[in-house]
């Protein structure tokens, strides 16, 4: 099993490095797509500002590979946002990969949104052993709208998608390698798909 | 719904915890990795590390130490103590804390808000602040409390939230160590003040005194050393409690 983290300068990717390697799985971390083709997992990472997260992964021509792929890919927080059409935040059209656009939490709530959230509506194997409310650790100001690529949900502000699914493409708004257990199943389910 | 969050804060010195951990038959109470774990497993939501030694000697320690907890615990953890720079940040967040707390350091220079959550994102930007109420106003204070300033605490919250902090971890001086309760006044006014979380920090002595924090000081989340570290409140039960008094937790 060769599993590979995008490298692309977003964020901390240690984390989840350390996660897999918890469970007994060695993750590399890269931004060579040569490598990252040649490999049977790969996570999409990212942490911080969207338009710079998308220079970055411009930079690197990454942008372009990462649509592509084959192989199950799941994008994390940041990450997945980049998958989707379009992303408020810094107003940057993202890779369309999943048919959704990201918006700006409302201030009737506090933002960024930052602690447990639970997360209801699953349907994915993503999911296996998961149950429905199950609590995930979230930071973020910025979510995907309620569509048909839904496969979690959770509410903050209002109802959102917590996580996507579009063939071989995964998203989770959460950070499976910071919550707890279930965290680490979803993980472990991902490298099981 | 989101949850409150209920976070144990670990004194660093040289690497190991200060003022003693009493709470589980440990191997060894000093080993801030063995006792972060021993907090997740408990069902701590969060952790923060506060190194109280921070000196240039110390970082290693505290880099090293931070790799071992990222490494083992899987739940999200923040470091503070002697962070006064954008490369202090970007070495601990590669050694894979996942935020960082700055006090003194912002109140000397408050761009470095702005550098760090232009840099990192406001999500890992943490700003502690300790105040005391000094006849009647809230004043901020530097270096553990110690050092007076002319700063009103939420004229200093405001200022921080639009520099981009994604946080404020507020102590109450006149609170801690009191274990009394927390400044849930104060607490509250911060809140409506600013559209950032509030972490609520000093008095902790009993499991009424964070529901009164989450009620009345509509905190997002409560901070505490001693009483957990020393038993005297278990996190399951605190949580249990908080859930009976119609407050959100993870259980």
């Amino acid at each position: 099993m060769k599993i590979t983290i995008v490298n692309y300068g977003a964020g901390n990717i240690k984390s989840i490095q350390f996660a897999f390697q918890r469970l007994g799985f060695e993750a590399v971390l890269t931004n060579s797509p040569e490598e990252i083709i040649k490999s049977d997992k790969v996570i999409f990472p990212g942490v911080g500002e969207a338009s710079t997260a998308m220079i970055k992964l411009k930079q690197s021509g990454l942008d372009e590979l990462i649509p592509t792929l084959k192989q199950p890919v799941l994008g994390i927080c940041l990450g997945m946002q980049l998958m989707c059409n379009h992303t408020e935040e810094g107003n940057t059209p993202g890779l369309g990969i999943f048919d959704v656009n990201v918006k700006r939490f409302s201030n009737k709530v506090k933002v960024p949104q930052m602690g447990w959230n639970t997360i209801s509506n699953l349907k994915s194997d993503l999911f296996k052993g998961i149950k429905e409310k199950e609590y995930m650790y979230l930071v973020h100001s910025y979510y995907a709208e309620q569509c048909d690529e839904s496969i979690a949900t959770s509410d903050y502000d209002l109802e959102y998608a917590s996580a996507l699914e579009n063939d071989n493409f995964f998203g989770v708004q959460f950070h499976p390698e910071k919550s707890s257990k279930a965290g680490e199943q979803i993980l472990k389910n991902f490298i099981e798909l | 719904m989101l949850t409150k969050r209920i976070v144990p804060c670990l004194d660093i010195k040289n690497g190991r915890t200060v003022k003693g951990v009493n709470f589980v038959d440990l191997r060894d109470a000093g080993d801030p990795v063995v006792l972060a774990k021993q907090y997740a497993e408990l069902g701590a939501d969060e952790l923060v590390f506060l190194d109280i030694a921070a000196t240039l000697e110390n970082r290693r320690t505290m880099h090293d130490m931070v790799l071992k907890v990222a490494e083992q615990v899987n739940i999200p953890f923040t470091v503070g103590g002697g962070i006064s720079s954008v490369e202090d940040v970007d070495d601990l967040l590669h050694c894979g804390a996942d935020k960082v707390s700055i006090n003194s350091s912002a109140v000397k220079r408050p761009e470095l808000i702005n550098e760090l959550s232009d840099k990192f994102g406001s999500q890992c930007v943490v700003v502690a602040i300790d105040a005391k109420e000094v006849n009647g106003e809230w004043l901020v204070h530097l270096a553990g409390g110690t050092i007076p300033t002319e700063l009103n605490l939420f004229e200093w919250a405001k200022e921080v939230e639009q520099r981009g902090a994604g946080e404020i971890l507020f102590t109450s001086m006149n609170h801690d160590g009191t274990k009394a309760g927390f400044a849930n006044e104060a607490l509250a006014k911060l809140s409506s003040l600013v559209n950032i979380p509030i972490i609520a920090s000093g008095g902790a002595g009993t499991m009424q005194h964070f529901v009164d924090t989450f009620k009345q000081g509509k905190a997002d989340a409560a901070l505490a050393a001693s009483v957990f570290h020393f038993g005297e409140i278990p996190i399951i039960e605190l949580k249990k409690e908080l859930r009976k008094n119609n407050i959100e937790v993870r259980l």
